[in-house]
């Protein structure tokens, strides 16, 4: 009796096992789980205040950030990104462009696949790209100018709904299955993913530091960070975030980071950008 | 005890404290080093290299350079059996990146 159930059971984690194996990537379905997780488990949190991060998890934070809206540490790096912006390059042409609707109120669209050349495009990469195409020379992509320029066109974006799209391309769908892949591999020597703690762990402190939900997390960047002293954009984010768990971080813009920045806006869609963002 | 013992014990002794233990040499330290080597490589390779790993490695270079190479041949070891921990960690997390997934 006994060794006919432990082999049902096993039967049963086979089965499971296998079906799990199968199963045909759906992002309109991943993104309404994850939706769900996060407004379940945070009952209080009103959907368009996920993108304050920490700040939306409880009552005091709030306060706190409300109060930090007043003078915000972000305001240089959106006046400097406006002069900057607005700045033609010594070719007479400037960033408004490169882009559509000049550069205005677009943040919401980044990343996008990009079917020509089969990979995901962030707006970092599309203003370096910019700039080069007008004999420019590329920005650090980590703070300083990229924060800046970064920071003013989400401040024009201000509101607007994240609207990421994943076409028809096959390509689309493997950089947004390999962007989901990568937020909830484990890594580093503390052994901890993405999900470790924005998933897992929302809300909770990890010493000082009072985890953001990853919704909506890339609806604010780029970011003045206080542990920063300064504005950083989503590649120091992400940088950072794999050198606290002691893995070695990759290059800037490098395939993976730019499909888990696709992967987290896509299931992030429908809730406003707040860019640029105030952290503790 | 006889005086004869003792002397015998004592020359023994002596003797024990007279063979050379024999120290690491740069041949043992390179060893190591291009086993520690190879195994980040591979986790290099995963796209899984840990902070902790290269600070190992680091450290065993610059004892070598100052001729520390017992000190030198501890961190390459250490550094050989991180890399070997990250590499596990790659392979199984092909699969296991699904338990955390929100469903």
């Amino acid at each position: 009796m006994r060794k006919a159930f432990s082999l049902a059971s096993i039967l049963v984690l086979a089965l499971l096992a296998s079906a799990r194996a199968d199963e045909k990537p759906n992002p309109a379905a991943d993104q309404k789980a994850f939706q769900t997780y996060f407004i379940k488990k945070f009952p209080k949190v009103k959907y368009e205040d996920f993108v304050n991060g920490p700040y939306s998890m409880d009552e005091g934070l709030h306060k706190q950030w409300e109060e930090k809206e007043q003078f915000p540490p972000y305001e240089f790096a959106v006046e400097t990104g406006k002069e900057m912006f607005t700045t033609p390059f010594k070719n007479g042409k400037s960033y408004a462009d490169c882009f559509a609707n000049k550069g205005i109120g677009i943040r919401q669209n980044y990343p996008y696949f990009d079917e020509k050349e089969g990979k995901v495009i962030t707006l970092e990469l599309a203003l370096n790209r910019c700039r080069e195409a007008n004999g420019e020379a590329p920005y650090n992509y980590l703070k300083d100018e990229m924060a800046s320029l970064t920071a003013y066109m989400a401040f024009t974006s201000r509101g607007q709904k994240m609207d990421i799209k994943i076409p028809g391309d096959p390509r689309a769908l493997e950089a947004y299955e390999n962007g989901k892949r990568y937020f909830y591999t484990r890594r580093g020597q503390l052994n901890f993913s993405c999900a470790t703690c924005h998933v897992q762990s929302p809300g909770e402190h990890i010493r000082a530091e009072v985890l953001a939900p990853a919704l909506g997390i890339m609806n604010a960047m780029p970011i003045y960070r206080s542990e920063w002293s300064g504005m950083g954009t989503t590649s120091r984010r992400f940088l950072t975030c794999n050198s606290q768990t002691r893995a070695v971080p990759l290059e800037p813009q490098s395939d993976e980071y730019r499909d888990l920045e696709y992967y987290l806006s896509y299931v992030s869609n429908g809730l406003p950008i707040s860019g640029p963002g105030a952290r503790p | 005890m006889s005086v004869t013992r003792n002397i015998a014990l004592a020359a023994v002794l002596v003797m024990a404290g007279a063979v050379p233990v024999r120290a690491a040499s740069e041949a043992d330290f390179k060893a190591a080093f291009s086993a520690a080597e190879a195994a980040e490589k591979q986790a290099d390779q995963l796209r899984n290299k840990w902070t902790t790993t290269e600070s190992e490695l680091a450290t065993a270079k610059k004892a070598a350079a100052s001729g520390d190479f017992d000190a030198a041949i501890a961190a390459a070891k250490e550094a050989e059996a991180l890399a070997q921990a990250s590499i596990y960690q790659a392979t199984s997390e092909k699969t296991r990146w699904k338990d955390l997934e929100i469903r």
